[in-house]
């Protein structure tokens, strides 16, 4: 080779220099491809869920759209079918778990006091798993098809009641890539869990025992049990249910014998700890955010503990308040309305306890509190209206109507969405080192509050005049017009708080305020490390001596360890 | 006429038995609601940060109160124990009503998307409008009318809320629920479990009936079609006979006895036409024959690609079917 051509600037690509040609695109891409570190897991979790959530956000624009007039045109029932089935899924498994797992990836090692989380590699695995099966969902609007050019993405709602699913109601490929979807997520989800629970059972610094243990990284350890328990049976049904379709067994063929209702145990046995899999998060988050801007302890931290567990264990035994309409006996409906009922013990329990942590604090406003507010306020309602459910006669009138959208809704948009919104606008300054923007936040709250109630309220209402969830199309005269209209418009609020938010994330990066290592003045460990903090977390692994290890190092005149 | 289906105007017995326990679970709710959500906007007004100097000193450090803790407990359990008793009872009292001797027996059969109906003891199959006569509460003539449930196909729902709550027809699988209503009307429902394609469009209908328009109604049923003798009509007949309209569909007294689509037994007393997609009227029911996926997309009934003089004369002919 001619030496004078030599470009002075190549290298061999060796595998050491892999990473040398920082800041480029292929950098990037690299890194996030190789990382095993738990705070850039967490934050692709929470991107990519955020991602999903915006694209099916667009989805139940295009729903709202079509119910806004009675006899709309605007879509065929088929597609509108599609897009209720793939929102609901998508919400669920691509929108609210990532996000949670995120917040524990990226949160529970900081918050005690380890340097990543117990298996790094599995970690990775877990998101990988968890971002391919998203993929794959949504790549059913171009494979499903397949060669019978039947069907495109899923239509069969999201918790795909056999015999619907049977191959002679199904045809083409679409039940098939939401099985296998939800099955791969599946895998990720206990991966993650198994890290989780390995995690905060074992790494935790000198002196972290489990009383001293944040309520975030205690209400994480159960929601990684109840998914370790909940998401065997949802596999189990997705396994029978792929047996059925294409190897001729009988599960659910109810045309050889098999049960439709049997489907429904195997869901909702997962599906109902999984509703407490998605808000308990969000309790963690408030429990986190309610204390720091009030200037308080959490009131009754062992209350808060034993309330969170008791959830936990109530709710893997109430599954079949979904199924009061399918002619369970008498006493069946007792048992479950009743267990159903013990729910609302040890919420409102949690409920008090954030009341009781605010009462003669010192309230700061801040983005994070307004959203836990909101959280708390949506929340009651929630669970109020959840309380109307359980009572299995009401709940036969109720059921499947428009008033469980808005109930589930306030539960998961009003609860969770809330507090994902104050957690992110909480560590954004940990995480990127920047102040998210107060104004922009504010307006977000504003429209988004304002949306959401214009849409989900009405839906009570509606509900209450007997429409029933899932119809493409109405017919006008029958008291639904006007809610309907409503519940429509307030998406106009939603998207515009959508958009302050997207904006505020990219916009506080670019060019918000430097924030330091703790801008909020708290308490739990994750605020004692630089902002963002660096990839071993500590420079030394703290020691902590009572729950707010940052109390003490600030106040060494009042610790709190004197008084636990 | 009863167009909006409100489940707080309970116009028969089990809807009114859960009507009045949902009052009572509302108040509870709403007291709940109002006490906490008043107790929120006191704490947050007045514990809010009043100005910088706040921020120089921390307020007293709480960490909780057995007393508050158990009160706040002991009180939510003692409301939880109200509402278990108000719900078994109510459980107990709608699903183990014994059904008296006269009771109305009906077989609702769901279809996607429409709904089979047999009065097994009359001899009636007809689809998509139930006809039950009125309970009077006077002591001169209870009657209420049970359903026993299946589905033919996926799982459907029978909701109709100002008569009673919603129960599912599931295949496989025999399920029962009763009405007995004591005010006369055309009452409205819809499928209540999301069936696939048409699910919106499987709507159902109850007209109750003074009991002696009720057995008017049943003879009438009863009685065998007649043979068209006008012109179009005739050809309609033949051409009804000659297509495959009869392998799906029956009409009570001649050979059709399909029974994949709704029974066209006396078709005409019906007020709408595919399971409540459209008022039953000629223009609709000649559009339904020309190409019913226009009217409802989606639906099993294919579009039969007849010349229109054969839409015409099938049109006739079911117009004679009353």
């Amino acid at each position: 080779m001619n030496p004078e051509t030599l470009d002075d600037n190549f290298q061999i690509p060796a595998p050491e220099r892999i990473g040398q040609e920082r800041g480029s695109l292929t950098r990037i891409v690299q890194e996030m491809v190789f990382t095993v570190d738990h705070k850039t897991l967490g934050l692709m979790y929470i991107a990519s869920g955020l991602l999903f959530f915006v694209v099916s956000g667009l989805m139940a624009a295009m729903i709202r759209i079509q119910l806004s007039v009675p006899r709309n045109h605007f879509l065929d029932p088929d597609v509108f079918n599609r897009l209720f089935t793939m929102h609901g899924t998508a919400m669920v498994f691509l929108v609210g778990m990532p996000i949670i797992f995120g917040f524990a990836n990226y949160l529970v090692p900081l918050m005690i006091g380890a340097r990543d989380m117990a298996f790094p590699r599995l970690n990775a695995f877990g998101f990988w798993v968890f971002f391919f099966s998203g993929l794959l969902l949504y790549f059913s609007y171009l494979g499903a098809p397949g060669l019978y050019a039947a069907g495109s993405a899923p239509d069969v709602g999201w918790f795909a009641y056999s015999p619907l699913t049977a191959k002679a109601f199904s045809r083409g490929h679409s039940t098939d890539y939401w099985t296998l979807s939800l099955l791969l997520g599946g895998i990720g989800s206990i991966a993650t869990s198994i890290n989780i629970i390995v995690t905060a059972l074992c790494l935790r610094c000198k002196g972290m025992l489990l009383v001293r243990m944040p309520l975030f990284v205690w209400m994480f350890l159960v929601v990684a049990f109840l998914v370790i328990i909940a998401m065997p049976p949802l596999s189990a049904c997705q396994i029978m249910l792929i047996l059925d379709r294409y190897c001729g067994a009988h599960f659910f063929d109810t045309q050889a014998g098999g049960s439709a209702v049997l489907w429904q145990h195997f869901f909702w046995i997962f599906g109902h700890p999984e509703v407490y899999i998605l808000i308990l998060p969000g309790f963690a988050v408030a429990s986190e955010v309610i204390p720091v801007f009030s200037r308080k302890p959490i009131f009754g931290y062992p209350v808060m503990v034993a309330a969170s567990v008791m959830i936990g264990f109530i709710s893997l035994g109430v599954w079949a308040h979904h199924m009061f309409t399918v002619g369970m006996t008498s006493i069946g409906n007792t048992f479950f309305a009743i267990s159903t009922l013990l729910v609302a013990i040890p919420t409102g329990i949690k409920i008090f306890n954030w009341i009781g942590t605010m009462y003669g604090g010192k309230l700061r406003f801040e983005l994070p509190m307004l959203f836990c507010l909101g959280f708390l306020f949506q929340f009651l309602i929630a669970g109020l209206t959840g309380v109307m459910l359980a009572i299995a006669p009401f709940d036969w009138q109720l059921s499947d109507s428009y008033f469980v959208v808005a109930h589930f809704h306030y539960v998961l948009i009003g609860g969770l969405l809330y507090t994902i919104f104050a957690g992110l606008y909480y560590w954004y300054p940990k995480a990127l080192g920047k102040m998210p923007d107060f104004k922009l936040g504010l307006w977000h709250f504003i429209l988004f509050t304002a949306g959401f109630h214009l849409t989900f309220f009405p839906q009570h209402l509606s509900g209450f005049l007997g429409m029933p969830r899932r119809i493409y199309t109405y017919d006008a005269g029958r008291g639904w017009d006007l809610w309907n209209l409503i519940s429509s418009i307030g998406v106009i609020f939603q998207a515009v708080g959508i958009l302050f938010f997207v904006f505020n994330l990219i916009y506080s990066y670019v060019k918000g305020k430097k924030a330091g290592d703790d801008p909020w003045d708290a308490w739990s460990l994750e605020w004692s490390t630089t902002s963002p903090p660096p990839a071993y977390n500590f420079e030394t692994i703290p020691e902590v001596r009572s729950r707010r290890p940052l109390w003490d190092l600030k106040h060494p005149d009042d610790p709190d360890w004197k008084y636990e | 006429m009863r167009p909006v289906a409100d489940m707080f105007r309970p116009l028969s017995r089990p809807a009114e038995m859960i009507h009045s326990s949902s009052l009572l679970v509302l108040a509870i709710t709403a007291g709940i609601f109002v006490v906490v959500s008043a107790l929120l906007v006191f704490v947050v007004w007045k514990f809010r940060r009043k100005g910088p100097e706040d921020d120089l000193r921390e307020p007293p450090q709480i960490y909780g109160s057995t007393h508050i803790e158990l009160a706040w407990t002991v009180v939510p359990i003692l409301i939880t124990v109200v509402l278990i008793l108000v719900t078994s009872r109510t459980i107990g009292e709608i699903q183990n009503r014994v059904m008296p001797e006269n009771a109305v027996q009906i077989r609702l059969v769901g279809h996607q998307w429409w709904w089979e109906i047999h009065y097994e003891k009359e001899g009636i199959v007809t689809a998509n409008e139930l006809h039950v006569p009125l309970s009077r509460r006077d002591g001169t003539g209870e009657r209420p009318t049970e359903l026993i449930l299946e589905s033919a196909d996926v799982i459907h729902s029978f909701w109709v809320p100002q008569l009673a709550g919603k129960t599912d027809l599931i295949p496989n699988r025999k399920n029962r629920t009763w009405i007995e209503p004591f005010v006369t009307g055309t009452f409205f429902g819809n499928c209540a479990e999301y069936c696939g394609t048409q699910h919106a469009n499987m709507l159902l209908r109850v007209i109750v009936e003074e009991p002696e328009d009720y057995e008017k109604w049943v003879r009438k049923m009863r009685q065998p079609a007649a043979v068209p003798h006008a012109d179009l009509a005739a050809q309609g007949h033949k051409a009804f006979f000659a297509n495959s309209c009869i392998n799906c569909h029956m009409v009570d007294g001649t050979v059709a006895a399909g029974v994949f689509g709704p029974s066209l037994t006396k078709l005409m007393t019906r007020q709408t036409i595919g399971a409540g997609v459209a008022p039953l009227t000629p223009e609709t029911l000649r559009a339904w024959v020309r190409d019913p996926q226009k009217l409802k997309t989606g639906c099993l009934m294919p579009d039969m690609k007849l010349p229109d003089s054969e839409v015409d004369s099938i049109t006739a002919y079911l117009l004679t079917l009353k």
